[in-house]
């Protein structure tokens, strides 16, 4: 009988509307990081670099480019005979078929999944956390304990710890409390949304609760064990660890790879992380190209100027543009003379030349003030900004604009252009 | 596709100097990111070859690092996939192979057990994109017994290291000299052949029987009168990689827009291993100038004219031109390259100077301690 000690179930399914104009079309698993890799290639690197072969990825919204980068899993090494990677969408039954209502819920719909593999632990991760993590030790811890659930945690800064949720714990790590964003926090240890069950444990939970409504972890399938009298302990995490779940925050863990010496290194060669490639070629900078202070992957031409930027494969930045503090994401197009200021630009896009990007004063999103609210620039896959258009500070733009799409030629810091469709 | 590859990978030149001192040529890595039998690999996979053989021979850990598994090309396939055949001791023989001919007759198992009734054969030093099925159309339209590939060189390069052909009208070889004291045609053969399968097996079994061994000199060129040997024209970009000099040049190609559009962006791709290294990083102080950079390099000083091949550091200071480093190659602060091919895995120190000349290129090997962070 097939029997895997631990396997992983990978939450992909989220939206992540956070992250704006990036996921309208994509997961935020799949969304591009740090010039070469998509962000749920952390978990699947740390899943396979920590000994676990066998992992279900639950995918709902937008799944088509997560799909076809997880394919049968070649990258990370997780095509195997017994195991491997599996996609777990939602389908349909011939009683009733639901979506995907929460997290726990989505995992309760592929009890079948996990069954067939005997499973004595599952690891639940989740596919939007940049971070190297050897799940092996944190399940030598949970044996060590004989805990029911294990909760890997860090400190964060008293002042931000009312953003999380806080686990409060006793002497010897056994949670005893907790506090979902409380207002005054007794502790600074926050849950990261990864958790080792006793699969008996999880088993008994997701079904005694499968009726909840948009059944959680956090908010039912860990109070409920916690009441249950379960042992549940907190496993705590000091290295790098970063939610990408908002456009700063993504913007920003970009920017710390391009630290002389980042604190989440790519180039040490223990814990690589693994990717599908889709381009091979070195990158080209051109005689009259500047270079500084970036990170740029395969088969990228510089003709152009780029500081503090984090450019993807496969984009070209033409002469004379200009592109600082941004994210360029694959396959874009940067025209000659453009400049481009403090943007993520996602994939396939095209800037017209001299088009000028995050220029102007600040002013708060009319579009959505929660998600566009850190100066950026945001532009949406397959767009197209037209020749000349000046686009100010926190602003979002999709789909492909004309001309006649900005009066005078400008989109006003705050504004937005967001079209259906695409060039897709 | 109809027909089955062989890759000849095993041979060695002693025009490659200190360069193939630890690998074979076909593994010599070429453009930044790719070693030179990935071309012919990609060709074939390209040209929907399914079966493919590489005869691999001298240093041939280097190259079977390299084909440790086929998927990279598309040939881990349940019809066909890639064969690496290395010589080895059987009942009949214990030598090693003798020649292209030898090589051949020594894997006949391969050829016989086949079906396709095609056999394209290529060599693995060569730069360049082709679709062997327009060889192969070429080649029945003729009615020829063998096809070879050729190429018109100009008239100002030296031939004589390649094989001189001579065609008629029709376009038949006339005339087949292997390195040639005089040159007295640009016309060189590419070292890529198309024949029918029996063909070659008779061929090959013929030339076992009376002792010889090369597939040239004891086939194309002997019976260049008796068989219609028939030249292909190959008009666009290619390369043998089979000196320091060519090898030099090769590289510097893809510094032209042009070759580096052929290769890197039309269709159809040219495949290689996947290293999972991270994006290049250029830190403050980097100024790099018409350069190949390749994934994994951490650039801190200043580079012109040079391809960087994968996961290179250049320290602070250092002034690198007109020259090609290898991969995981580590430069200390303040040094100067010029003119220089650095071998793989080379530690050059802090402070030091290595200049060659551009028509006298200096090969660097140093194989310093590298205490890294």
């Amino acid at each position: 009988m097939v029997r895997k000690e631990m396997i992983a179930m990978l939450l992909a399914g989220g939206q992540g509307s956070r992250l704006g104009v990036l996921t309208q079309k994509v997961a935020k698993p799949a969304v591009s990081f740090g010039g070469k890799y998509r962000i749920i290639d952390f978990p699947l690197s740390n899943c396979i670099n920590s000994g676990v072969d066998t992992v279900g990825v639950l995918t709902q919204y937008q799944p088509l480019r997560l799909n076809t980068h997880i394919g049968i899993g070649i990258p990370w090494d997780l095509d195997r005979n017994v195991g491997g990677v599996t996609v777990l969408p939602p389908y349909e039954r011939s009683k009733g078929s639901d979506w995907y209502t929460g997290t726990a819920n989505a995992i309760y719909q592929n009890l079948e999944y996990m069954e067939s593999y005997n499973p004595e632990y599952v690891l639940i991760l989740s596919g939007d956390h940049i971070y190297k993590m050897d799940y092996e030790v944190m399940l030598e811890y949970h044996k060590a304990n004989n805990a029911d659930v294990t909760i890997a945690a860090m400190p964060v800064p008293m002042e931000e710890a009312s953003r999380f949720g806080i686990l409060i714990t006793d002497d010897a790590n056994r949670i005893t409390e907790f506090e979902e964003k409380p207002a005054n926090p007794r502790s600074n240890l926050a849950s990261m949304g990864i958790y080792i069950f006793s699969w008996k444990v999880l088993k008994e939970a997701l079904i005694k609760l499968k009726d909840e409504p948009g059944c959680d972890f956090g908010k039912h399938i860990i109070p409920y064990c916690h009441n249950d009298g379960r042992r549940i302990f907190a496993y705590e995490y000091n290295g790098y660890w970063k939610d990408v779940g908002t456009l700063g925050s993504y913007w920003e863990a970009n920017m710390e790879l391009i630290d002389i010496i980042p604190e989440f290194n790519l180039y040490e060669e223990y814990w690589k992380i693994y990717t599908k490639s889709e381009k091979i070629p070195p990158q080209f900078i051109s005689a009259e190209a500047k270079v500084g202070k970036s990170i740029i992957g395969e088969g990228t031409e510089i003709y152009g100027e780029v500081t503090n930027s984090v450019i993807g494969s496969g984009v070209v930045i033409e002469k004379g543009a200009v592109v600082r503090d941004s994210i360029i994401m694959q396959d874009s197009v940067i025209e000659a003379d453009a400049v481009v200021d403090k943007a993520i630009v996602a994939e396939d896009v095209r800037i017209g030349a001299g088009a000028r990007l995050g220029v102007g004063e600040y002013a708060p999103s009319k579009y959505d003030p929660k998600v566009y609210q850190f100066d950026l620039v945001t532009v949406g896959e397959h767009s197209v900004i037209p020749a000349g258009v000046e686009i100010g500070k926190n602003t979002a733009v999709s789909g492909v604009t004309e001309a006649s799409d900005y009066p005078d030629g400008k989109l006003e810091s705050g504004g937005y252009i967001v079209k259906a469709g695409g060039n897709v | 596709m109809r027909a089955i590859g062989i890759v000849l990978a095993g041979g060695n030149s002693k025009r490659m100097r200190e360069l193939s001192r630890k690998r074979a040529i076909a593994a010599m890595p070429i453009a930044g990111s790719f070693r030179s039998v990935d071309f012919a690999l990609s060709n074939m996979s390209n040209s929907h070859i399914q079966s493919v053989a590489v005869l691999t021979q001298y240093n041939s850990r280097s190259l079977n690092e390299h084909l440790s598994s086929s998927k990279w090309w598309d040939f881990g396939r349940k019809q066909g996939g890639m064969y690496v055949f290395t010589p080895t001791i059987t009942a009949e023989h214990s030598d090693w192979y003798r020649g292209t001919a030898d090589a051949l007759y020594q894997n006949l198992d391969f050829l016989k057990r086949s079906h396709e009734p095609y056999v394209v054969l290529a060599s693995g030093d060569g730069i360049y994109k082709l679709d062997y099925n327009k060889v192969l159309e070429y080649h029945i339209e003729k009615k020829a017994d063998i096809t070879v590939v050729c190429k018109d060189m100009p008239a100002d390069v030296d031939v004589t290291r390649f094989g001189m052909v001579k065609t008629n009208a029709d376009g038949r070889i006339t005339e087949f000299e292997e390195k040639p004291m005089v040159n007295d045609s640009t016309t060189i053969s590419c070292g890529i052949y198309v024949i029918r399968r029996r063909q070659l097996i008779e061929l090959i079994e013929r030339c076992a029987n009376e002792d010889r061994y090369d597939f040239v000199q004891d086939i194309l060129v002997r019976y260049k009168n008796l068989k219609r040997i028939y030249a292909y024209k190959l008009d666009t970009y290619w390369s043998n990689i089979a000196s320091v000099e060519a090898y030099y040049q090769t590289n510097m190609d893809f510094l032209k827009p042009e070759v580096r559009s052929y290769f890197f962006k039309e269709y159809p791709d040219i495949y290689s291993k996947i290293d999972d290294l991270p994006p290049a990083k250029y830190n403050p102080g980097a100024v790099v100038k018409n350069s190949l950079v390749s994934s994994g390099c951490i650039l801190n000083g200043s580079v012109e004219n040079s391809v960087l091949f994968k996961k290179v550091y250049i320290g602070n200071n250092c002034v690198i031109k007109n020259s090609i480093i290898m991969n995981d190659v580590y430069i200390g602060d303040n040094t100067v390259i010029e003119n220089c091919i650095v071998e793989s895995r080379d530690t050059i120190r802090a402070n030091t100077t290595y200049i060659g000349q551009p028509d006298d290129v200096k090969i660097v090997i140093e194989k310093n301690e590298r205490y890294t962070l």
